[in-house]
């Protein structure tokens, strides 16, 4: 199962080396490049929906992809771990990079890439299973060795639902509440052990308090993950992400440390979206 | 000015409910009046005797259809061994591939073969296993049975696992699940109910076939368990009883109707409850 051809991820950027650089002065240049897309663009039949992006997602921070409807985050974003594959009519072009492999080079295992590269949407999507069986599923499917209930004990208390559910493990999870699902979701992707999480929305179908659940969430997280997260709440990508990506038709118009695009962004583009004078 | 306006759009309303009931009960009918004639002059021939024992020679009254009973529980078990592996795969083919072109001649088809006279389909199980074996077997019963069923098998269980929610077999894949184990372990579970229920109503399709049985299965007035031999079949007695002089024989064909009969209503009430009562549980 395992390939070769995929090497080992850098699991970089640790509380160590976090902390002296918690507080940077000015916008530091990425540190290690967990992923990185070079003039990458993503084609639905022949209409660009990213266009020659190119981006630095560094290891262990947040980043925060904004923008309008439409402009091509989501189809971004499901490039990194190649879900768009099972999207008719979606092709790649330009590079991808993960740890420094290719993602779109014929060496690449989709299958073991997305082991890696976690993925939480934007609408929970629990099995219809037991919240114990959601979250061991997919280890136990792949091979896992180690102890499924000590694994799933681990992957609900990151996530934080662990004290909500641990009497009612064998309880179908569709009873949960929307927040707790998409917790739910997250301690799904986090038990598979990936280093990368891709976060598309997550929040959108979430009242405040489960939405401040999961900020806090993505905020501890970001000690042992990369977080990709997009979204629609300005608010949310200034209080959770370190960088923030802004995007526009397709295409990147800036990415900047996150304080900087909400502060004195280069372009004005970014400034008019962010004040909300778009359109 | 408002009580007249009120009292004509509920006199229409009243009009309309009683139209529509009455087409509803019309349309009704014609199935209450088969199945009272038939179980009235079926009902009255069966007993045990005529489930368990064989037809006695001709000219004397009394035996049953145990021959035709396990005949067509026979060729409707070949049939489905045949049609249902086949067909599943087939109908999974189709809904995950659903824009290749293949996948648009699969469903040509089997749209063809679904619409190709039972009779038709006899005469190529004849031709394919009849000939080429030299004798009337149960098998080639099956195979044309198997034929039959198979477009159903197939759209069935494509149309069920279309209905499958995407976002499920998403998460699955984004969690490094592979794409046939997603298949195997998701979609195909989620589906299952309506594949069961797809395969039941393929079955209650070809249980009452007769003309595809003629030249192949053939008949067999002994009870016969080896499916390289010719067996019996409900629909075959059916046809050869009503059709012979004697009355009792006639009798007895009301009585195989009503056995065939409520065979196929099981399979669909069966089918009925697995699709309404199971929990899509994997
Ligand atoms: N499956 C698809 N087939 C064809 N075109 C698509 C498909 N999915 C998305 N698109 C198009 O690609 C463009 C980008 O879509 P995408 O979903 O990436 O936007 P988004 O930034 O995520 O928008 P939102 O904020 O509304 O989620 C849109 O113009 C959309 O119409
Ligand atoms: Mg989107």
């Amino acid at each position: 199962m395992v390939t070769t051809a995929m090497p080992q991820p850098v699991r970089p950027v640790r509380r160590e080396q976090q902390a002296p650089a918690a507080n940077p002065p000015a916008a530091p240049l990425p540190e290690t490049a967990h992923v990185r897309t070079d003039n990458f663009s993503v084609y639905y039949h022949d209409h660009p929906a990213v266009n020659r992006v190119t981006l630095t997602i560094p290891a262990g921070k947040v980043t925060a992809i904004i923008g309008p409807s439409g402009c091509g985050k989501s189809t971004l974003l499901r490039a990194i771990n190649r879900m768009n594959d099972f999207v008719p009519g979606a092709r790649a072009e330009g590079q991808l990079w993960y740890c420094g492999q290719d993602v779109y080079g014929p060496n690449c295992d989709p299958v073991e890439l997305r082991r890696r590269i976690g993925m939480v949407f934007q609408k929970p999507n629990p099995f219809p299973k037991s919240i114990f069986r959601n979250v061991a599923w997919a280890p136990k499917i792949n091979g896992y060795r180690g102890d499924l209930e000590e694994l799933v004990e681990r992957s609900l208390r990151q996530a934080a639902l662990w004290d909500e559910v641990k009497d009612k493990l064998d309880r179908s999870a569709l009873a949960l509440s929307g927040g707790q699902q998409q917790r739910l979701c997250i301690a799904r992707a986090i038990a598979m052990q990936p280093d990368v999480l891709l976060m598309d929305e997550p929040c959108s179908a979430l009242d405040p308090i489960a939405t401040a659940h999961i900020e806090d969430l993505i905020d501890q997280l970001k000690t042992q993950y990369t977080v990709v997260l997009v979204t629609h709440n300005m608010q949310q990508a200034g209080r959770v992400s370190d960088r923030t990506a802004f995007m526009y038709l397709g295409e990147l118009v800036e990415v900047d440390a996150t304080d900087i695009i909400f502060t004195r962004p280069n372009n004005p583009r970014t400034q008019d979206y962010i004040t909300g004078r778009f359109g | 000015m408002r009580a007249p306006k009120l009292h004509r759009r509920l006199f229409v309303n009243g009009l309309f409910r009683a139209g529509i009931y009455g087409l509803a009960f019309g349309a009704l009918l014609p199935l209450f009046l088969i199945l009272f004639d038939v179980f009235r002059k079926g009902l009255p021939v069966i007993d045990w005797n005529f489930l368990v024992s064989m037809p006695r020679a001709t000219g004397e009254t009394g035996g049953g259809i145990a021959n035709a009973i396990v005949g067509s529980l026979m060729l409707i078990g070949l049939a489905a061994a045949m049609a249902v592996p086949l067909g599943v795969a087939a109908g999974v083919y189709l809904s995950e591939a659903r824009k290749s072109r293949l996948a648009y001649f699969t469903r040509l088809a089997v749209d063809v073969l679904q619409g190709m006279p039972s009779v038709v389909i006899g005469i190529i199980a004849y031709l394919w296993l009849v000939r080429v074996m030299g004798k009337f077997t149960a098998l080639s019963g099956g195979l044309a049975l198997g034929l039959m069923m198979l477009p159903l098998v197939v759209r069935g269980t494509e149309e069920v696992l279309k209905l499958v929610p995407a976002h499920i077999k998403e998460a699955s894949l984004a969690l490094g699940v592979p794409h046939y184990r997603t298949v195997l372990r998701v979609i195909i579970p989620c589906g299952l109910p309506g594949i069961i229920s797809a395969v039941l109503l393929g079955v209650s399709r070809i249980a009452g076939e007769t003309a595809p049985l003629l030249f192949t299965a053939f008949g067999n007035r002994f009870l016969e368990f080896s499916p390289l031999k010719p067996v019996g079949s409900l629909p075959l007695t059916i046809f050869t009883y009503a059709m012979s002089p004697y009355q009792d024989l006639q009798a007895q064909a009301w009585g195989a109707s009503v056995v065939l009969i409520v065979l196929v209503l099981a399979t669909n009430i069966i089918s009925r409850v697995v699709i309404t009562r199971w929990k899509i549980q994997f």
